[in-house]
């Protein structure tokens, strides 16, 4: 039987409350969202938390919507709720890509984006859809907001840049026009984590890609952001050459492992061939050939 | 700790450790052992309950967490002695073998079928892909999950409750 070590539970009603409970516990203190990556790992003793703060009560972090030229989106709002958003497929079709595959509706029912980055886990879908379509990240502490890019957002495997006096509490993605986007994901079975996982975004204008990001996942510990990749798409014309480049320059600035899932020259190749084909669909959808 | 939470329709208010998983609570705590406790792990699905109406995997919730909370368990859904379609649906298209998975994926069904009561096979098995079953193949489990679609009463979970 699992069950996790002894803790203290707290449940926060505000995210005022939540963070002075972060700050007055300090660093042993967790927040607790949908729970379906921290309680597996407190189970297993690689998560060690004194406290547990629950935030599922903050409703004011729940919604998705557009303000200022952005989607944002609230920390707490769930899986299903980004499957089932309108404006999220309408703006970045990517989200509901990632979301059918990622684990299985009973825990989408649970689990948050905001516990999804936070959990910062290099195989962890969204971080690379998020880093994909250029997301911040809102971080909020008793002194007021700061705005985080996705790249500085994730320190490191299971680290991010949220300290112990701060919760993340919003992710804005700028809203630009001509931009399309999509998602690959192999998986050994369905709702499994990913053998390897592609997400890309462009952003058009007369026929030229602007601006365009790939995010990968499960290829080693600091592969969301590629900048070579970026530099490459920017200005180009979008053909099967330039995505075989780029899937090969995806493939060269990542360091997956051999494990269970795979061989790293398979998944090696496996980042190039999601690569590529998440950035022809995505062209395609800027360009409004599919939806 | 204190936890007050309404566990098929009735108030219970019981000390808990705050560690306590809800599906150990359910079981170990209030005696109602129709809820099934399998993987621990979240992926088999042999211990979804309802809370606030919305399918949860019970092995990966504090009991804490359901505090003030709406819980409806495999046991909640019969009511004065009659019993859900989706009960009723599975014993008419054999819809278990062993019956391990079955309390997770009745109650899985019943909030389909509250939140789309002519579900597509698609639908059906997408809803209960969060569920495994080593038995049926899951062809009976759809096939139960159709009659009960087509037996829908106002005796179902979502109007009562």
């Amino acid at each position: 039987m699992q069950v996790p070590a002894p803790i203290e539970y707290e449940r926060a009603t505000s995210v005022e409350h939540a963070i002075a409970l972060r700050s007055q516990l300090g660093d042993e203190a967790r927040f607790i969202a949908g729970g379906h990556s921290l309680l597996p790992m407190m189970k297993l003793r690689l998560a060690n938390p004194t406290h547990l703060i629950d935030i599922n009560d903050l409703n004011e972090l729940f919604y998705i919507r557009e303000a200022d030229s952005e989607v944002r989106i609230g920390a707490m709002a769930r899986h299903r709720d980004l499957l089932d958003s309108e404006l999220l497929a309408r703006h970045f079709p990517i989200f509901r890509d990632a979301e059918r595959v990622i684990a299985d509706p009973t825990v989408r029912n649970r689990g948050t984006l905001g516990g999804s980055l936070c959990q910062a886990d290099p195989s962890e879908d969204l971080s690379a859809v998020c880093t994909a379509v250029d997301a911040s990240c809102v971080i909020t502490s008793s002194d007021g907001q700061r705005v985080v890019p996705m790249h500085a957002f994730h320190v490191g495997p299971y680290e991010t840049a949220v300290a112990n006096n701060e919760m993340l509490t919003e992710i804005r993605i700028p809203l630009r026009p001509g931009g399309g986007s999509a998602y690959q994901k192999v998986e050994r079975r369905a709702g499994d984590w990913a053998v390897v996982s592609a997400g890309a975004a462009v952003w058009m204008d007369a026929g030229i890609i602007v601006d365009g990001r790939v995010g990968l996942a499960a290829v080693g510990p600091n592969t969301t952001s590629i900048q070579p990749v970026a530099e490459a798409l920017a200005g180009a014309a979008p053909n099967e050459d330039l995505y075989q480049r780029v899937g090969e320059i995806a493939a060269g600035n990542c360091s997956p492992e051999t494990d269970g899932r795979g061989t790293a020259a398979y998944k090696a190749h496996l980042a190039a061939e999601l690569t590529r084909r998440a950035l022809r669909t995505a062209v395609a959808r800027a360009q409004g050939q599919e939806t | 700790m204190q936890v007050n939470m309404t566990v098929n329709g009735a108030e219970v208010s019981e000390e808990i450790e705050p560690r306590h998983l809800l599906v150990h609570f359910i079981r170990d705590q209030l005696g109602l052992t129709g809820t099934h406790w399998g993987c621990d792990t979240s992926n088999c699905g042999t211990c979804v309950v309802l809370i606030d109406g919305e399918p949860v995997k019970s092995c990966t919730q504090l009991a804490a967490m359901a505090g003030g909370h709406d819980v409806t368990t495999v046991e909640g859904l019969e009511v004065d002695g009659v019993l859900d379609p989706v009960q009723e649906g599975f014993m008419q298209c054999h819809g278990l073998q062993c019956g391990f998975c079955t309390p997770g994926m009745m109650l899985t069904a019943r909030a389909l079928l509250n939140a789309d009561p002519n579900p597509s096979e698609d639908v059906i098995r997408e809803a209960i892909s969060g569920q495994i079953c080593r038995c049926t193949g899951y062809s009976t489990i759809v096939r139960s999950i159709q009659w009960a679609a087509n037996h829908e009463t106002s005796v179902s979970l979502g109007s009562a409750s």
